[in-house]
C-alpha cells in the first residue's frame, strides 16, 4: 500500500504514525513544504518568547523518529492532483498513491489593505516568519498586531514577553470574538491593558506606509501610529488552491465524511484543511484546533489503513494563556436553543465561569482565570453525562464542576 | 523550615493587612501555635482588657508541623482573651483550614481593633484583602462558607467563620471551619464577632517545607506505624470515635448527669458510640455513615452522621438530611447526659446546629443542664423561657433551644450568657458547673480525682484538653493510676499539662498522645525544624507556655481563689457507682501542685521558676 | 504485569496523606495544591474520592501535545510529562477528558501523575489502603477505560 500524506503538521504526522502502527508494510511518504523536520506551529510563540529553541518546536523530538518508523520525509509543494491516475504532482516530480491524505493546513490571510507588502509586515505562521519577527521585535520597539483572534492573542503574549511596546488592533467589538463572549473578551482586554498592552477593539487598520520607525499604521479612527513591525493575524484560510479542478469538493475547507474521506474515494483530509463533523452542531465545520487535527489525523490514518472507524465529531475547544490569564472555551459556549446557563463573574479578580446546559447535560463553556481539572469540561460534554441533582448545584455555583464530574462520572467505582 | 517564617497583621480599624517576619527568637522558645501565639498576645495586649473590646486581639496560629505529613499535622488554634472566662483563651481546631493557611505561606494572623463594618479576610497566598461582609452578616457558618467560595469562584477555599451567635456575643460562640471543626471553647467566636470579623477565608499553594525531608519521612512514618499499632489510635478511635468513652465513663461513675446531680446516666447506652453504629428501627440505617480524618490524620476519629429523615427535629427540613459532623464524646455528653436527654437523633441534630450557628456544644449543653435544674427548682418558669418546658430529658427543649441560642433569640439569649452568668442572674451561682466561668466537659471529678485538679488549674477554665489525666486514671495510658486516689495526681496533672502545651504548640493533635509520648514527637519536630529539638526541650516549652498563660491570667486579675471547683463537687458526694460517697478532694492536691510548679502558696510563680523558664 | 492505582473511595477518610506524599515526591514540598492526586470531598455524603490519572490507553494528552513532551514510560505504562520539552501550551489540559493534566503556573509547565516510576508515593502513604498499586486486571480500570472509549469522539 502506498500512502502519501501531504502536509507535515500534527494531522499529517499522526496519520503517518497511525498507518504504520496498523500496516507494517505500507510505503508511507510524508510531504512538507518547509525545510525543517515537522514542527508544531503551536510552539512558535514559545520560540518567539525565547522559552524554547527551534528544536523545541519539533513535533517529534527524536531526529531519527521518521526513519525508525520507515516514513519517508519529502520536502515539496503540491501543484495538482490527478485523482484518476492516483498521482500527486509536486514542484519536482510526481508521487503515486493508493491512499492520499491532504493535511495541508491553512495559511494566513492577508487582508486587502494598502501597504501590507512593505518590509516589516509579517505573518506569524512559519519558522521563517518567527525568525523575521524576532529580528524586529526588540525591546521597547513599537509593534502593531493586527487581529486579536485566538492566534493573534497567542502571538500577543509572545510579543509582549519580548518587551516591545505593543498595540493590538481588532476590528470586532472584543478580543477572541469567536471563542469568548463579551464578558470574557472584556476581561481579557482589561487584563492585557493592565499588563501594558494597548488593545484597540472595534478598530481596523486602514493602511500602512513607510514611517520614521519603519512603518506608519493608520487606523480606522484616522490616527496614525508608528511601528517597527506589523504582525498580521487576521485569520487563516485552508490551503486548497492546488486542488482546483481536481474534483475534490470544498466549501470553507475540504468536505469529509465520518471516515475523513473526501468526495473522491481514496483521498482523505484532516486538520485545518478539512471541513469535518462538528461534535456540537453535527454539521461540517473547519475547527482548526490542535487536538482536533491530531484526532482527525489519527482517524484518517486508521481509515487509510483499512480500519473503518467513524468520527463522532470534533469538539471545538481552545485554551489560551494571555500574559498569565488562562482562558478556555468548549463546544456550544454561546448556548443552544432551549438550554440554560450558569455564570459567575468576578471582574476585579479576572475570573469568569460560564457553563451552558441542555437539560441536565453540559454542552459548552467559557472560562477565564481557570482552576484545575479543566479537561473535565470536555469529558462531561463528550460523554453527554446526565448531571441529575448536580445540575442544580452547578446552577448555584458553576465552579463546582470538578466535583460534579467526579460524583457523576468517576466517583462511582465502588 | 517547618515555620513559614511570616505572620500577617490585620488592623481591622484601619483596614490594613501587613506582613511581618515571625519572631524567630520567640519561635525557638515557644515552638508555635498555642505557645507562640500566647507569647504574642501576652506581649501585645493589656491582660486587663475587656475581651469584647477593640483592644483585645485575636490570633489564628498554626504550628510548625501544621500542613506536613506528620500524622494529625493539621491543627490550628485561636488565641485571645476569652469573654467567657476573662482568662487567656486558646481553642484548637482541626479540619483543613490550618494547613491551608500554612500553605498560603503564613504561620499566623493577628487581628487587631474592630472593623467599622462587617468584613471577612480573604487570603490567597501573598494576597490579603478585607472584603465587605454586610451580605454575610447574620448568615450561618455553612452559608458563609458556600457564599465565599462562590464569590471567589474557588470551591477549594477554606473558611473559618462565625455564625450569628458570634455576631451577637453569645459567650460561648465558637469559630467553625470545614463545616464541623471548631475552635470551640471560651467564646473565641464572640471576640471575632466583636471585631466585626465574619470569616477568614484562605487558599494556599506555596506549600510547607521541612528541614530534612528524609529524616522527616522516616520519623513520621515510624510515628504513624506506632499510632496504627496502638489499640486506641489504631482501632478504637477509628472505629468508634471518642464516643467509645460514653459507656466506659458511665461505668466508672464519672458521667456528669443532669447538671452533675448524678454521676451515672441511665440513658448512656442509647447515646453511645455503639448506638451510633446500630441500625435505627425507624429507617433501618445507622446514625454513623463514615469516619472522617482531619488533614494528615491517620487516626480519623471524626464522625460523619446522617439523621433519620422522619425524626421530629428534621421533618420537612431537607437541609439537615445530608451527612455532617456526628457526635464526639464531649458533645454526646453535653447535649445528652448533662441535660438527661437520651435521644441520639436529637443530640445529633443539636450537634449539627451548634456547628451551623457556631456555638460550643459543651458550654451550651452544660448551660442548658443548669437552666433545667433552675426550672426543676421553679426558679425559671415557662414565663422566662417563652413557653418552653425546660424539663430534664426533653429532646424537644434541646432542639428548640439550640436553634434559639445559635441565633441569640428568645430564651436562647439567656442561655447564651453561659451557666455562670445565667445562674448568677437567677440567684444561684452555685449551680453553674464551671471553673473560671467555663463549663465542665464530660468527666465528673468525684469519680476521676485528677480531673478535679485539671479543671481547677486549667488556664482557660474547666477543660479536659489541658491535662487529660483520664488517659492514666481510666484508660491506663501511659501508666494506670487509681481514679479515686489523690496521691501523685499533682505530678500527673503537671506532667500532662506541660506535655499537652507542647503538643498544642506543634501543629499536632493531642489525641496522638494516646499512642505517642514526647519521645515519639520530638524526632518529628526535630526533622522539621532547625535548632535541635529533644523531648526535654519540648517539656521546657510546655512548662514555659503554662507559666506564661498563668502569668497572663494573674495579671488579668485571676487569683488562686479561682483555682477551685463548684461547691457541689467538693461537698455533695456521688450518689452511685464506684465513686459513691466521694467528693473531689481538691484541697489535698492543690498545694502539692503549686509546690511542684514552683509557685507560691497563692499560686504565683516564684522568681526562680520564672528565671529558669526565661520568663 | 502492568500495575495500576486502584482507588476505593469507601475506604478513604479524607486525610490527604496521598496529596502530601505526591507533592513531596515531585516537588520536595508538602503542598496539596501541587499534588497530582486530589481527594474530592463530598461532605453531605460523607464520601471522599481520591482522583488521579488512570493512564488511559487513549492518552489524549500525549496525542494532543504539539511537541512530544508527553511519552509512555515503557516500564509502567504511565504517560509522563518531559518537563524539558513542555512549552506550557496547555492543549493537553483541555484535551484530557478526565481533567487530570493540570497547568502549573509556578513552573509554566503541565503536571500529571507519573506513577512515581512504578512505586507510587500516594499508595504507600495511604493509611487505609484506599489507594493501592495492584495488577491492572484488579482495578476495575477496564471500566474506566471502557468509559474512555465511549467518551472519545474519535474512536
Amino acid at each position: 500500500m502506498k500512502a502519501v500524506i501531504l502536509g507535515a503538521g500534527p494531522a499529517g504526522v499522526t496519520a503517518a504514525e497511525t498507518i504504520r502502527a496498523h500496516n507494517p508494510k505500507a510505503r508511507i511518504t510524508l510531504v512538507g513544504d518547509e525545510p525543517h523536520p515537522p514542527y508544531g506551529r503551536m510552539a512558535i510563540p514559545y520560540l518567539l518568547s525565547g522559552r524554547i529553541d527551534e528544536a523545541g518546536t519539533h513535533l517529534r523530538a527524536d531526529p531519527d523518529h521518521y526513519r525508525n518508523l520507515g516514513i519517508t520525509l519529502k520536502t515539496g509543494r503540491a501543484l495538482g492532483l490527478d485523482a484518476k491516475a492516483r498521482t500527486l504532482a509536486l514542484e519536482k516530480g510526481e508521487l503515486a498513491y493508493d491512499a492520499l491524505l491532504i493535511a495541508t493546513g491553512a495559511k494566513p490571510v492577508k487582508p486587502k489593505i494598502k501597504g501590507l507588502n512593505l518590509p516589516g509586515v509579517h505573518h506569524c505562521w512559519t519558522l521563517a516568519d518567527a525568525r523575521a519577527i524576532a529580528a524586529l521585535a526588540r525591546k521597547g520597539e513599537p509593534v502593531v498586531l493586527m487581529g486579536a483572534g485566538f492566534i493573534g492573542t497567542i502571538i500577543l503574549e509572545a510579543l509582549a514577553l519580548r518587551g516591545v511596546s505593543l498595540t493590538v488592533v481588532e476590528q470586532a467589538d472584543r478580543m477572541v470574538p469567536r471563542m469568548m463572549d463579551a464578558k470574557a473578551g472584556a476581561l481579557l482586554k482589561r487584563w492585557c491593558q493592565a499588563q501594558g498592552v494597548k488593545v484597540l477593539t472595534g478598530t481596523s487598520i486602514a493602511g500602512v506606509e513607510k514611517g520614521p520607525k519603519g512603518l506608519a499604521v493608520t487606523l480606522s479612527t484616522g490616527k496614525t501610529i508608528p511601528a517597527a513591525l506589523l504582525v498580521v493575524a487576521a485569520g487563516v484560510a485552508p490551503n486548497i488552491g492546488f486542488l482546483k479542478g481536481s474534483g475534490v469538493k470544498a466549501k470553507q475547507g475540504l468536505l469529509v465524511d465520518a471516515h475523513l474521506e473526501t468526495s473522491l474515494p481514496g483521498i482523505f483530509a484532516a486538520g485545518d484543511v478539512a471541513q469535518g463533523l462538528d461534535f456540537t452542531t453535527g454539521a461540517l465545520a473547519v475547527n482548526a484546533i490542535q487536538p482536533g487535527a491530531v484526532a482527525q489525523g489519527r482517524l484518517a490514518g486508521l481509515n487509510m489503513a483499512g480500519e473503518r472507524v467513524a468520527d463522532r465529531g470534533q469538539l471545538a475547544m481552545n485554551v489560551l494563556d494571555t500574559l498569565g490569564l488562562v482562558s478556555a472555551s468548549f463546544g456550544a459556549w454561546d448556548g443552544v436553543d432551549g438550554g440554560w446557563r450558569s455564570a459567575a463573574l468576578d471582574r476585579d479578580n479576572f475570573r469568569y465561569t460560564r457553563l451552558e446546559f441542555l437539560g441536565d447535560r453540559l454542552v459548552g463553556a467559557n472560562l477565564v482565570g481557570i482552576g484545575p481539572h479543566v479537561g473535565m469540561v470536555r469529558g462531561l460534554i463528550e460523554t453527554g453525562t446526565r448531571l441529575g441533582a448536580w445540575a442544580k448545584t452547578l446552577k448555584r455555583d458553576p465552579n463546582r464542576l470538578p466535583e460534579a464530574y467526579v460524583a457523576t462520572l468517576a466517583g462511582r467505582r465502588d | 523550615m517547618g515555620w513559614a517564617g511570616k505572620i500577617l497583621r490585620v488592623d481591622l480599624a484601619k483596614g490594613s493587612c501587613t506582613p511581618e517576619p515571625l519572631n524567630a527568637k520567640w519561635a525557638a522558645e515557644y515552638l508555635g501555635q498555642r505557645g507562640l501565639a500566647s507569647k504574642y498576645l501576652a506581649t501585645e495586649i493589656d491582660p486587663k482588657v475587656d475581651p469584647l473590646s477593640p483592644a483585645n486581639k485575636l490570633i489564628f496560629a498554626t504550628g510548625p508541623l501544621t500542613g506536613t505529613a506528620a500524622s494529625t499535622g493539621g491543627r490550628y488554634s485561636v488565641i485571645t482573651k476569652g469573654p467567657l472566662t476573662g482568662a487567656i483563651a486558646c481553642s484548637n481546631s482541626g479540619g483543613y483550614w490550618g494547613p491551608e493557611l500554612k500553605n498560603a505561606g503564613w504561620d499566623m494572623i493577628i487581628f487587631e481593633g474592630k472593623a467599622k463594618k462587617p468584613v471577612y479576610l480573604f487570603l490567597e497566598d501573598d494576597r490579603a484583602e478585607l472584603v465587605p461582609a454586610g451580605d454575610l452578616w447574620g448568615q450561618t457558618v455553612w452559608a458563609t462558607e458556600a457564599a465565599i467560595r462562590a464569590k471567589h469562584q474557588d470551591p477549594q477555599i477554606r473558611v473559618s467563620a462565625i455564625g450569628k451567635a458570634g455576631e451577637m456575643g453569645v459567650m460561648f460562640a465558637c469559630i467553625v471551619n470545614d463545616q464541623h471543626r471548631a475552635a470551640g471553647r471560651s467564646g473565641v467566636g464572640a471576640v471575632m464577632g466583636s471585631k466585626n470579623l465574619k470569616a477568614v477565608a484562605v487558599r494556599g499553594s506555596q506549600g510547607v517545607r521541612v528541614r530534612d525531608a528524609k529524616a522527616f519521612f522516616e520519623a513520621t512514618t515510624k510515628g504513624k506505624a506506632t499510632l496504627a499499632a496502638n489499640p486506641v489510635t489504631g482501632q478504637g478511635l477509628t472505629t468508634y470515635g471518642t464516643n467509645i468513652l460514653m459507656n466506659v465513663i458511665n461505668e466508672v461513675g464519672a458521667l456528669p448527669t443532669r447538671n452533675h446531680r448524678d454521676v451515672q446516666f441511665e440513658g448512656a447506652r442509647k447515646i453511645s458510640a455503639e448506638a451510633m453504629h446500630e441500625k435505627r428501627p425507624t429507617d433501618g440505617k445507622a446514625n454513623l455513615v463514615h469516619n472522617q480524618a482531619c488533614f494528615g490524620c491517620t487516626i480519623a476519629c471524626g464522625r460523619m452522621s446522617q439523621l433519620d429523615k422522619g425524626h421530629f427535629t428534621v421533618v420537612n427540613r431537607p437541609q439537615y438530611w445530608g451527612a455532617s459532623g456526628g457526635l464526639e464524646y464531649e458533645n454526646a455528653w453535653s447535649l445528652g447526659a448533662a441535660a438527661g436527654i437520651d435521644d441520639l437523633e436529637a443530640l445529633t441534630f443539636a450537634n449539627f446546629l451548634c456547628n451551623e450557628h457556631g456555638i460550643d456544644p459543651i458550654s451550651f449543653g452544660a448551660t442548658l443542664g443548669a437552666a433545667m435544674e433552675l426550672y426543676d427548682m421553679g426558679v425559671i418558669t415557662t414565663k422566662e423561657t417563652g413557653g418552653i418546658e425546660l424539663k430534664f430529658g426533653s429532646a424537644q427543649a434541646l432542639a428548640t433551644l439550640v436553634e434559639l441560642t445559635g441565633k441569640a433569640e428568645g430564651f436562647g439569649k439567656e442561655l447564651g450568657l453561659g451557666s455562670k452568668r445565667l445562674c448568677a442572674k437567677y440567684g444561684h451561682p452555685e449551680l453553674s458547673m464551671s471553673v473560671k466561668g467555663q463549663e465542665f466537659p464530660a468527666y465528673d471529678s468525684r469519680g476521676i480525682q485528677g480531673m478535679g485538679l485539671t479543671y481547677a488549674t486549667s488556664n482557660r477554665g474547666a477543660c479536659h484538653l489541658r491535662s487529660y489525666t483520664v488517659a492514666s486514671e481510666v484508660l491506663g495510658t501511659p501508666v494506670k493510676t487509681d481514679p479515686l486516689a489523690t496521691e501523685g495526681k499533682a505530678a500527673l496533672v503537671k506532667a500532662f499539662q506541660d506535655a499537652t502545651a507542647a503538643v498544642d504548640s506543634s501543629g499536632l493533635c493531642v489525641f496522638t498522645t494516646f499512642g505517642w509520648t514526647l519521645d515519639d514527637i520530638a524526632p518529628q519536630i526535630d526533622a522539621a525544624l532547625p535548632g535541635g529539638w529533644t523531648t526535654q526541650r519540648l517539656l521546657d516549652v510546655g512548662e514555659r507556655v503554662w507559666n506564661l498563660e498563668r502569668q497572663f491570667n494573674l495579671a488579668a486579675g485571676l487569683t488562686a481563689k479561682d483555682d477551685t471547683l463548684p461547691k457541689r463537687l467538693l461537698t455533695e458526694p456521688a450518689k452511685t457507682g464506684p465513686a459513691k460517697g466521694k467528693v473531689n478532694e481538691l484541697g489535698k492536691m492543690l498545694p502539692e501542685y503549686y509546690e511542684l510548679r514552683g509557685w507560691s502558696k497563692d499560686g504565683v510563680p516564684n522568681k526562680d521558676t520564672l528565671k529558669r523558664l526565661g520568663l | 504485569m502492568q500495575r495500576s492505582l486502584m482507588i476505593e473511595p469507601v475506604k478513604c477518610t479524607g486525610c490527604k496523606q496521598c496529596e502530601m506524599a505526591c507533592s513531596m515526591t515531585h516537588e520536595g514540598v508538602f503542598n496539596p495544591a501541587r499534588s497530582r492526586i486530589r481527594v474530592f470531598e463530598f461532605h453531605a455524603e460523607a464520601r471522599f474520592v481520591p482522583y488521579t490519572c488512570t493512564q488511559c490507553a487513549q492518552a489524549w494528552c500525549q496525542q494532543a501535545c504539539p511537541v512530544e513532551a508527553i511519552s509512555v514510560d515503557a516500564a509502567t505504562g504511565a504517560k509522563v510529562v518531559k518537563e524539558a520539552r513542555c512549552v506550557g501550551c496547555k492543549v493537553c489540559t483541555i484535551a484530557c477528558p478526565f481533567g487530570t493534566v493540570n497547568y502549573v503556573r509556578a513552573t509554566g509547565k503541565v503536571a500529571k501523575c507519573d506513577l512515581c516510576g512504578g512505586d507510587p508515593a500516594c499508595a504507600k502513604a495511604c493509611p487505609t489502603q484506599a489507594i493501592t498499586y495492584v495488577d491492572s486486571d484488579w482495578t476495575g480500570l477496564e471500566r474506566m477505560r471502557a468509559w474512555a472509549a465511549k467518551a472519545t469522539a474519535t474512536a
